[in-house]
């Protein structure tokens, strides 16, 4: 199959929804620069021009409202922060309204809104420059999450997103989008709610999001070497999430470690660990572990980044911690 | 009221020579700090104040120690004006713990509490409702300090700023909201940003007094700056001060972009033939306030100065990697004598 960089990933995808439906525009900080927002979204106004690829000021709040008042409408606007540290001015109209609406509403009026955000950190871009905040989102009723880790998910689940009825967080990571993999020419989409088993084994069970997914591959093969057959689950969305996958390989596995490039408390981790615990606690032997960022702003220091940022080698030692 | 161009002269010659020596030093600085970001010595992202001293230097030259100043990512020329110290902040930049943040913020996040400055934020507008607060801090406690909050024209985007100049207008703080319009927001001009670009005018709206400067007049800057602060003190509430500038270099880093497609050579030139400093020092020589020979001593004097930065910065140690989580919480209070505990 034809190969493709994450970044193109999602750029295609954006040519292809944008091209193919009306109501589909883009709107966000730096969307016509000439970084175009890490080449995402390149070629864009040139083919679409700048009534529907609209470049705005820094009015996070504002924008995203106003994508949200015309989703109200029946179109389907994409939203861009170019970094999830900016996207808490924009965390009243994505909580308080666009997760609310629907609900609210008695289900009459519905928000189809891809709201994307972008994490980039490291490069000493210290505590305002780098944070991952998908537990926030994840934590409001009424928003979906995904978090591709590969190209192919990234142009599927932007395109579920851009078509799913409801507000939809896409999330993705700038350290993934130098990656290529696989990724069809065509439109097609990967469904919203659903993980993907990216390497069977029988020893343990390793759920991972976005770029920790890319990390887990990589322990996952050191682990072999060592002996040690790793399950990975790459789990794609965060709401809905898919359980039955993570419980049927838990109920293989007995044993379970989460990785989440983002804090602690209150994270992703600490969530897929308790609906573990719930339900299925007779199959574990041994303690869950989650692989996460530490409960500590990102540091400016490169010395410190190098601390604070996990990596391969955090999975494969947690790992062995269990067996 | 449009740009004043009244020629002006009340400034004592001292606080004259002074601001030129600041504003050479905040230069001089900068265009090293370029250099060590183009050789990759230093890593953090940094946004340099070349082009737009007089406006640091103009408005911290009216404060005095104990007033407030409130910075954003382009902090260095804030910081350096209100007398931040330039080892601590070279030290910041290459991340050593002798920093003036011990190597946990870098450029967007530097600080001197003790002298007034409390520190810089890499959000936009981060930090103009922190100096609302500042003022309000003062009003409280019936001090006659001001806060200054430094921002720049795409700040006045967020709705926090318009929020901020309410509040303190409507509780007559004492806060100076000093915009420096340098016709950017990143990649864009203001023309694409604003539908009223005459910032200033925003005051009006809060009944505020709001004015337009030319931001690389330093002496207009200290003379406005001079009004709105006495303004504040004596509890007469905020001013907006717009004054009107350009950055030499592109957002961030030391390049001059104007290969980009968003500015041209010809605007980047215009400006930089409107040199705050070189205007400045003219003006000194002209008036024999400041000799050939002086000028020759400060300039060298300045080198030095970097040169002792660079060896402070250099000597100073990295952070420890068990010390990561030093600084996530302060320590506590002794509460043994705060009254029963329950
Ligand atoms: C809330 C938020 N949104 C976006 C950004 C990205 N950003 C950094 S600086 C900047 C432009 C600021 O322009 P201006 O206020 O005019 O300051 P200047 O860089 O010209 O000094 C933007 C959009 C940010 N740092 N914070
Ligand atoms: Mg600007």
């Amino acid at each position: 199959m034809r190969k493709l960089s994450y970044v193109k990933a999602i750029n295609e995808a954006l040519h292809q929804t944008i091209e193919k439906d009306k109501n589909v525009f883009l709107i966000g900080q730096g969307v016509i620069s000439p970084w175009y927002v890490g080449a995402t979204t390149v070629g864009l106004v040139d083919k679409f021009g700048e009534n529907r690829i609209i470049d705005t000021p820094v009015s996070e709040s504002g924008i995203t409202g106003a994508a949200a008042g015309a989703a109200l409408t029946g179109m389907r606007p994409i939203v861009m922060h170019p970094r999830m540290d900016f996207m808490y001015y924009a965390m009243d109209q994505i909580a308080n309204q666009i997760a609310n609406w629907h609900y609210m509403f008695g289900g009459q009026v519905n928000v189809p809104m891809t709201i994307w955000g972008i994490i980039n950190r490291g490069g000493e871009q210290a505590a305002q420059h780098s944070q991952a905040i998908q537990a926030m989102f994840t934590h409001i009723p009424g928003l979906k999450v995904v978090m591709p880790s590969n190209p192919y998910d990234a142009k599927g689940l932007l395109i579920s997103a851009i078509y799913d009825n409801n507000p939809v967080v896409f999330i993705d990571d700038r350290w993934l989008y130098e990656i290529t993999g696989d990724v069809p020419k065509e439109m097609y989409t990967v469904p919203i709610g659903k993980g993907a088993i990216r390497k069977k084994g029988k020893d343990v069970t390793i759920v991972a999001t976005s770029w920790m997914v890319q990390k887990a591959i990589e322990a996952g093969s050191i682990l072999q070497k060592d002996g040690i057959d790793a399950e990975i689950i790459d789990i794609r969305t965060l709401k809905p999430l898919d359980e039955t996958l993570i419980f049927k390989s838990v109920k293989k596995t007995g044993r379970l470690v989460v990785a989440d490039a983002a804090w602690k408390t209150c994270g992703v981790a600490g969530e897929i660990s308790a609906l573990v615990t719930e339900n299925i606690f007779q199959s574990l032997k041994a303690p869950i572990k989650r692989v996460t960022l530490p409960d500590t702003p990102a540091p400016m220091s490169s010395v410190l980044e190098k601390a604070y940022y996990i990596d391969a080698d955090n999975i494969v030692k947690t790992v062995k911690s269990l067996i | 009221m449009p740009i004043n161009k009244k020629p002006h002269n009340n400034i004592s010659p001292a606080v004259l020579k002074k601001m030129y020596i600041t504003m050479l030093r905040i230069r001089r600085v900068e265009e090293k700090i370029g250099e060590l970001v183009r050789a990759k010595e230093i890593i953090c992202p940094c946004h340099l104040y070349i082009g737009q001293e007089a406006i640091a230097t103009g408005v911290c030259s009216a404060l005095r120690k104990e007033d407030y100043v409130f910075s954003t990512h382009r902090s260095h020329g804030h910081y350096i004006a209100k007398g931040g110290d330039i080892n601590t902040l070279m030290a910041e930049l290459y991340g050593k713990i002798t920093g003036c943040s011990k190597g946990r913020g870098g450029s967007m996040h530097i600080t001197s509490p003790d002298i007034g400055f409390p520190g810089s934020s890499a959000i936009v507008t981060g930090t103009i409702p922190l100096a609302v607060g500042v003022g309000l801090s003062f009003h409280i406690r019936e001090k006659d300090n001001v806060a200054v909050a430094f921002f720049g024209d795409g700040a006045t985007n967020e709705g926090a700023f318009y929020e901020s100049l309410n509040f303190a207008a409507l509780k007559k703080l004492p806060v100076i909201f000093v915009c420096e319009n340098n016709l950017y927001s990143t990649h864009m001009n203001i023309s694409k940003c604003l539908s009223d670009t005459r910032i200033y005018k925003k005051a009006e709206a809060f009944k505020m007094p709001g004015v337009c400067i030319d931001g690389n007049d330093t002496i207009k800057v200290f003379e406005q700056a001079k009004k709105a602060i006495d303004f504040a003190r004596e509890g007469k509430g905020p001013s907006l001060l717009e004054c009107l500038t350009y950055r030499w270099r592109g957002h961030v880093g030391p390049n001059i972009d104007v290969d980009k497609g968003l500015r041209s050579e010809k605007e980047l030139k215009s400006w930089m033939a409107k040199c705050p400093i070189k205007r400045l020092e003219a003006f000194l020589m002209k008036q024999d306030i400041l000799s050939k020979s002086e000028k020759e001593k400060i300039s060298k004097q300045i080198n030095k100065e970097i040169e002792e930065s660079l060896a402070f910065a250099e000597k100073g140690s990295f952070p420890k990697a068990n010390e990561l989580h030093k600084y996530v919480f302060a320590k506590d209070l002794d509460t043994k004598n705060l009254g029963k505990r329950i």
